[in-house]
């Protein structure tokens, strides 16, 4: 029988002069890539570079190197297209991957930059000055109304010098959620990721007065104290989703599409399905957990609407109801949609955004970049006089606070990080999620795997993340010499372009750099 | 040559003058007191709106309107003759200026919506009218409209004012000698607002000095909005064209919106404008906690942030304010029935030398003055 052609991609390098054979790294890597046989063994074809074993190796023994070139240059068939071509030949199925796109499509983050004050405006200094960065999630109307109190003077009236609020407010705002930073986590299930990372993803949430997002895999019983921190989604496979569940939420969110995988559904393997994760979502233990590509009881627009108020019945119209949906071409026009369907808020997913598996033609191939929905769903909705109406929140590629600031200078309520956060909990980007095999203890279920990820700790780095994001963030109001998030919120004008051609930025809205 | 000057970021002196009891007083005062604060503006604008101005036209809406050709004067007329009776038009008296030059075509027009057309607009721009409940505020919008239409479209018009019983004289150079220019002193008004500019670079053009104004509305502004990309496109949402590219344009704005479209009161607007922070209001008892944190949860995007003072004006009153941190100052004064407002305690003690009371506004807290109850404008 013919070997493999595919070729390794990483070579692992160990010092046996170094080397103390403490085995340390054999039990460390989840991909069975290292086997001890009086010394340490590596299979090349196995090592995914996801650094385990390099950053704990106690004598700095070990070194992953990229398998230098294996084929001959070529600049249109990279050899990372011809491996893929060797491994569908030789089993014939789709490919499939973990993690966001990773093409070299480039970035309009990239491409902008922010302004700051100089002189005639001053620059504010955050550690001098109130800096606020909190946020509401939830419908708002686009205006307010007051009723006068007895005994207080009308507005308008002669001479009436009344006391501020001589009125009492007669408009009822819908469920609003207190954000402390607008950045919240994005949705990752109980199932594509461990149960320690969701805990800890719940506890930073709630120490951070931010929210975290179950993901279509339901509310593991452990998460119960954090409730008020979470937004529970429902999902095409409506896994885990019950009255209790509806109850538990801070937020309901129904998950149309995910920058991913925009238009196709969900798959977590029955080897992922152990006994707490059935339990979790409801379904067999070892059964495949199937989410449908559309739900099936949602092909248009109204019966999203149905779904958003039997949502909002479920829960009394206690607590925010939104949609997630994946950036695409349409977008402004779906989210307008979405907003008249009776959505509280909107939760735009652009193409970078990451999964616990997909396959790999999908993600790189469908939808576009978070940039370009956000600014085309603000103007959208700005246009058509419904911009209050829905919270926009913005997903898919947030690397730090900078990105964060030109998603709300574009028009972006709140942005939500999986990604990155995924990264302060010690992932290393090795984009293997979809094997379940990870070695940091994430984006697995296997004990002797999950149980190396210290809640305490990844909450901790968590809680850090937000908080140094968000110090970055009252560093760039401070330079824009404003002093709450709502007067970056949309202002375009802060924003220049670089690089950037007439039709890009017209459709960013903003002009280029030097006007 | 409208949309196509960059904004300009400018420092300032501002002062306004209310008597109470609306007797009327000549506009010499007004010219003193920002004269004394000469130093504050380079001589790249100054201004002054004056309300009461004009009793015997006091239900038109004067138009005062700067032209920078024959042309634009030719098809602003014809527009405006669609929709209104024109009672009076006539150029605005100035006099030969040594310091004033350049200057433009200045007309004023007394203005009578006629009957049908407000009726036709309401009906074709409903969607933008969140509140135009009364037939009085449905014929302002349709004003509003005429006036954003004139400063878009017509190339070398731009309205100046176009408030009832009110009007704006402005222009390129020291507030006192726009003053002179203008004859200001010779109009009695019971109100006066004043502005001295001081832009860090300037087309050197009319249209962009203070007040600006909406209707009655009209502020004058000493500082830069910060918040302006928002805040512009906040407003577009309503209808409003920012089209002068300048940061102050967007309060006379907001304050039409807010106020007189929406019907929030105008300590309301204030609050929206200048919102307390989240730990004032935190501590408010309720209702007041509730009802302002919907105020900035609802108008998070007309909150005004950077440096400013202010004064507005608008008919039977007028507003002084600071952002809230008060990175740029305002002092306001009193003496019998006449209230003061200004950049500087002197411009008022220029004019007032005893006043009964003079302090210092907070930061964020609104002065809001208006004739005595029963007294018409
Ligand atoms: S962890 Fe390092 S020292 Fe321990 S066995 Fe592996 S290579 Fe050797
Ligand atoms: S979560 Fe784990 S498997 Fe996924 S990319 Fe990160 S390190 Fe790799």
């Amino acid at each position: 029988m013919m070997r493999s052609l595919v070729s390794p991609d990483f070579l692992v390098k160990i010092d046996h002069r170094q080397c103390r054979r403490c085995k340390r790294c054999v039990q460390g890597c989840g991909f069975g890539a290292l086997s001890f046989q009086d010394r340490v063994v590596p299979d090349n074809t196995r090592c995914v570079a996801c650094q385990r074993c390099v950053a704990f190796c106690p004598e700095e023994a070990i070194t992953v190197v990229r398998n230098p070139l294996a084929f001959k240059g070529n600049d249109y068939w990279t050899a990372n297209d011809i491996k893929s071509i060797y491994k569908q030949a030789e089993a014939g199925g789709m490919l499939f991957t973990g993690m966001g796109n990773d093409r070299p499509y480039g970035s309009y983050f990239d491409r902008m930059v922010l302004d700051a004050c100089q002189v005639t405006n001053p620059s504010i200094d955050p550690l001098r000055e109130p800096m606020e960065l909190r946020t509401y999630l939830g419908s708002k109307p686009n205006a307010l109304e007051f009723v006068e109190r007895a005994g207080g003077a009308g507005s308008g009236g002669p001479g009436a010098d009344m006391a501020p609020l001589g009125a009492t407010l007669a408009t009822r705002l819908g469920p609003q959620v207190a954000l402390e930073t607008p950045i919240i986590f994005a949705a990752m299930s109980y199932g594509a990721i461990s149960l320690q990372a969701h805990k800890a993803l719940a506890r930073a949430a709630s120490l951070a007065g931010s929210l975290m997002n179950t993901g279509e895999g339901g509310l593991h019983k452990e998460l119960y104290p954090y409730s008020d921190r979470i937004i529970v989604q429902v999902a095409s496979g409506r896994f885990g989703v019950d009255q209790e569940y509806l109850d538990r939420g801070a937020a309901v969110e129904i998950k149309i599409g995910q920058g991913a995988k925009p238009g196709i559904g969900g798959h977590l393997p029955g080897e992922k399905v152990s006994q707490e994760v059935s339990q979790t979502r409801m379904i067999p233990e070892g059964s495949d957990a199937l989410s449908p590509a559309p739900h099936h009881d949602i092909y248009s627009i109204e019966d999203l609407s149905q779904l958003i108020y039997a949502l909002k019945e479920a829960t009394r119209y206690s607590k925010p109801v939104g949609v997630k949906i994946a950036a695409v071409h349409n977008v402004a026009a779906i989210a307008s949609g979405i907003a008249r369907a009776g959505a509280d808020f909107v939760y735009i997913d652009g193409f970078r955004g990451g999964t616990g598996a997909a396959p790999t033609m999908i993600r790189d191939n469908i939808g576009i970049p978070i940039e370009m929905a956000i600014a085309a769903v603000d103007d959208r909705l700005r246009l058509e006089g419904i911009r209050n109406q829905v919270t926009l929140v913005a997903a898919g590629g947030i690397r730090n606070s900078g990105d964060v600031a030109k998603a709300i200078a574009l028009g972006a309520d709140v942005v939500a990080i999986g990604t990155a956060a995924l990264l302060a909990m010690g992932c290393h980007l090795c984009q293997k999620c979809n094997t379940g095999n990870c070695s940091w203890g994430i984006a697995t279920q296997r004990p002797e795997l999950t149980r190396r990820l210290e809640t305490e700790e990844a909450t901790e780095r968590l809680v850090n993340l937000l908080r140094g994001w968000s110090l970055e963030l009252k560093d760039f109001l401070g330079a824009l010499g404003v002093n709450a998030i709502e007067s970056l919120r949309g202002s375009r004008e802060r924003l220049r372009g670089v690089g950037l051609n007439q039709v890009e930025l017209d459709v960013l809205g903003i002009k280029p750099c030097g006007r | 040559m409208k949309g196509t000057f960059p904004r300009i970021p400018s420092g300032c002196s501002i002062t306004g003058i209310l008597n109470k009891k609306a007797k009327r007083f000549s506009g010499a005062d007004v010219i003193r007191s920002i004269r004394l604060m000469h130093d504050r503006s380079n001589g790249l604008g100054g201004g002054f709106a004056g309300y009461g101005i004009y009793p015997q036209y006091k239900d038109h809406y004067a138009f005062h309107l700067l032209y920078t050709n024959e042309a634009s004067q030719h098809d602003t007329e014809y527009f405006l003759e669609k929709n209104f009776v024109i009672d009076r038009c006539e150029p605005i008296p100035t006099r030969p200026h040594p310091r004033i030059t350049d200057t433009p075509m200045l007309w004023r027009y007394f203005l009578r919506v006629k009957p049908y057309v407000v009726e036709q607009f309401s009906s074709s721009h409903n969607r933008e009218l969140v509140k135009s409940a009364d037939e009085a505020d449905a014929e302002k919008n349709f004003v509003v409209s005429q006036v954003m239409e004139i400063n878009q479209k017509i190339g070398g018009a731009f309205v100046a004012s176009s408030g009832k019983n009110m009007g704006v004289f402005k222009g390129v150079g020291f507030p006192e000698d726009i003053g002179e220019f203008y004859r200001v002193e010779e109009y009695e008004g019971y109100m006066w607002t004043s502005h001295g500019r001081f832009p860090t670079n300037t087309p050197g053009w009319w249209g962009g000095a203070h007040p600006f104004t909406i209707l009655d509305w009209s502020v004058v502004h000493n500082g830069e909005i910060s918040s302006y990309g928002i805040n512009r496109r906040y407003l577009e949402a309503f209808g409003y064209h920012c089209t002068l590219q300048t940061d102050t344009e967007v309060i006379a704005y907001l304050f039409d919106l807010l106020h007189r479209r929406q019907g929030l009161s105008l300590e309301n607007t204030c609050l929206a404008l200048a919102a307390p922070f989240w730990k004032e209001i935190d501590r408010y008892p309720e209702p007041k906690r509730e009802a302002v944190t919907a105020i900035r949860q609802v108008y998070g995007s007309a909150m005004l942030n950077g440096p400013f003072s202010l004064v507005v004006g608008f008919t039977g009153g007028m507003i002084g304010i600071t952002d809230r941190i008060k990175l740029r100052p305002l002092v306001c004064g009193q003496k019998d029935e006449v209230v003061y407002l200004s950049s500087e305690e002197s411009a008022i003690r220029e004019i007032c030398p005893a006043p009964d009371r003079v302090w210092t506004i907070r930061a964020g807290e609104p002065i809001i003055v208006k004739l005595e109850e029963g007294v018409q404008p």
